[in-house]
């Protein structure tokens, strides 16, 4: 039997079971489409729970100063003015913390602001160019100060969003910190709480402008040091660093008992609570992808079996008018690949398409990635062809007679 | 007796059929000899279980035999592969069946037209007319089986078995699914057509089904010999 009619005669055996041969690929189509859906989906949500993990800043450190003891009683952590400038200077050097990627020190005190509109009391930290890196955040409008601001002791200030929203403020304004006039040069991105603090309402300025103005005191002594590792991957190893170093600048004050006087802080229930995420994430996806492609390979193998259970007797006729068992099973061939192949790509079609109507119509984010519309559309044509051919090539190889007399 | 002077369409030597073994041993065919020669329209009755199905599926090259020899068209088809069956049934033989067994999907034509895609043809849809115009279905070539009544399938099965132009003409109870002015239809077409030349092994259990061959052979218990000459 030649090719053309081989295809020819798979292609009559399609049209001339229109219901079936409908069926069968829209068995494919759902499986593809489906799989195509649910892991756009899941990649989607995965994708912004873990950009939202990463936003808490998983890779930073928070160093603070130990208790003050006077006649015996403690002040408690962080009351010791023992963190300085040269602590800053000696964690920024890359020689001696390579790990340690941005380094800001703070100061920080409550003060009333005051615009034109309106007055708002609210935490202002003094800091350096490395703020924004160290807490993981971003200016949304407007800059951030520079080392030369710092240097020059500029009074600029960037005010989170429930503050600038509060104050009535905007990029450009002059407002009052303490009664002395800043101008506002950028307002932060919206995190939402952090901890307990609201990580939206604050201002920064330099942390020279806040020595002179704001918090008075020693210029060289900070409150706390903000780091952040190069990293997630190397919190631990520039927690070791900050530790090494500070220890040996801070040799003499160590107490008798040898304790030392700062503390360093890892978010290290942020560091698991994100791996552990990612990782019940990723399992939900590969359960729900398996799942998709499980019910949809069956459903194709349902029809794909009672088709032939069905088409025993056109085998037997087929055979008895002298079809040879190699005919058949290429007619067989022609007919499972196209149905396959059909279904499989209006599948592909019909996943692209509802991953373009879903985000548009819903909240919900689809992400399609390549991986999951290649093994979808392989797995899916592979059982329409296995569940399509195996049990024909079975048929193919009865008695003719037997095959007949099924019904 | 000119007909044995030709050559013989087909020989059975001793062939016998045995299904299965031990104490579930059947024999279906024991020791069965038969010459058809050409232009001979022969009618195998017999009761049920007497045989004739098995008789049928090793003449139709459909099953092989357990031992004898069978010779069509002189050539020994009891040690052929299955290919070379399937191409036996389909350039020699044309199948009649009870049940008519038409593809539901397919119009009466591309029914008829089925054996040629199995073989180098050209003209099918010219050939498989011509064939339906022998069985004087012209006007029905487009419809579906389901839109033709019984008497109307059976002969665009009889001219799907013709189609081809073979040497042997096989019909299994052509009759049996049909009431009896269908089956008279039927029987006269079937006896045209051997008329004109063409040799036909009729399996039925109806007498005068039988009636219209010219020769009656009878099958029991696997067992079969010649029955009464009919002319």
């Amino acid at each position: 039997m030649s090719l053309l009619r081989t295809l020819e005669t798979g292609l009559r055996g399609i049209l001339g079971h229109r219901l079936r041969s409908v069926l069968t690929t829209l068995g494919i189509l759902f499986g593809v489409a489906a799989v195509i859906c649910t892991v756009g989906i899941g990649t989607a949500s995965a994708d912004s729970v873990n950009a939202r993990i990463a936003s808490l800043g998983t890779n930073l450190l928070t160093i603070t100063p130990g208790s003050t003891r006077a006649a015996g009683v403690f002040g408690g952590a962080g009351t010791a003015a023992s963190l300085t400038m040269q602590d800053v200077d000696g964690l920024m050097s890359k020689d001696n913390a390579p790990d340690v990627g941005a380094v800001a020190p703070v100061v920080q005190r409550s003060e009333p602001m005051v615009s034109l509109a309106s007055n708002w009391t609210s935490t202002v930290q003094g800091s350096s160019t490395g703020w924004l890196t160290a807490n993981a955040r971003s200016v949304a409008s407007g800059e951030f100060f520079t080392q030369d601001d710092v240097n020059k002791h500029a009074l600029k200030i960037v005010l989170g969003s429930t503050t600038a929203t509060n104050l009535g403020a905007s990029v450009g304004d002059t407002i009052t910190v303490n009664r002395i006039p800043f101008t506002v040069i950028g307002i932060l991105n919206t995190v939402g709480g952090q901890g307990f603090q609201n990580g939206d309402d604050l201002g920064v300025v330099p942390i020279t402008a806040a020595h002179d103005v704001l918090t008075g005191g020693d210029p060289n002594s900070v409150q706390r040091i903000l780091l952040s590792a190069t990293s997630g991957d190397t919190v631990g190893s520039a927690y070791q660093e900050a530790d090494q170093l500070l220890l040996n600048t801070h040799a003499s004050s160590l107490g008798s008992s040898g304790t030392p006087d700062f503390t360093i802080q890892a978010q290290s229930s942020f560091l698991s609570t994100a791996q552990s995420v990612t990782t019940t994430l990723t399992i939900l996806l590969a359960s729900v992808a398996a799942i998709s492609l499980l019910v949809g390979g069956i459903g194709v193998m349902n029809i794909m079996l009672v088709s032939v259970t069905e088409r025993t007797n056109e085998i037997g006729l087929r055979k008895a008018l002298g079809a040879t068992p190699g005919d058949l099973l290429r007619q067989f061939l022609v007919e499972a690949s196209t149905l396959s192949v059909v279904g499989g790509l209006l599948g592909v079609g019909a996943g692209l398409l509802a991953g373009v109507l879903i985000p548009h119509f819903t909240t919900i984010g689809v992400t399609i990635t390549a991986t999951p519309v290649l093994v979808a559309v392989l797995v899916a044509a592979g059982v329409g062809l296995i569940f399509g051919v195996y049990p024909a090539a079975r048929a193919a190889r009865l008695a003719p007679i037997e095959a007949l007399r099924a019904q | 007796m000119d007909a044995t002077l030709g050559r013989e369409v087909l020989r059975l030597e001793s062939v016998s059929k045995v299904y299965g073994s031990g104490d579930a041993r059947v024999v279906a065919l024991n020791d069965v000899s038969l010459s058809v020669h050409p232009g001979e329209f022969v009618a195998v009755m017999g009761p049920s279980g007497s045989g004739k199905s098995t008789l049928m599926n090793i003449l139709g090259c459909l099953d092989v035999p357990t031992s004898g020899r069978y010779l069509f068209g002189g050539e020994d088809v009891s040690t052929m592969s299955e290919r070379e069956l399937a191409h036996v049934r389909n350039r020699r033989i044309g199948f009649v069946f009870q049940q008519f067994h038409l593809l539901t999907a397919m119009s009466a034509w591309r029914n008829v037209e089925l054996p040629l895609l199995y073989r180098s043809a050209h003209d099918r849809r010219e050939t498989a007319m011509r064939a339906l115009e022998m069985v004087g279905l012209s006007n029905r070539v487009d419809h579906r089986p389901n839109q033709l009544s019984g008497g109307q399938q059976q002969r665009v099965a009889i001219a799907r078995a013709l189609v081809t132009n073979p040497d042997l003409i096989l019909a299994d109870e052509p009759t049996g699914n049909l009431d009896s002015a269908s089956s008279r239809d039927v029987l006269a077409l079937l006896q045209e057509i051997n008329a004109s030349g063409r040799t036909i092994v009729m399996i039925t259990h109806e007498h005068d089904v039988a009636a219209v061959a010219r020769r009656v052979l009878e099958m029991s218990d696997g067992r079969l010999r010649e029955g009464a000459l009919v002319t």
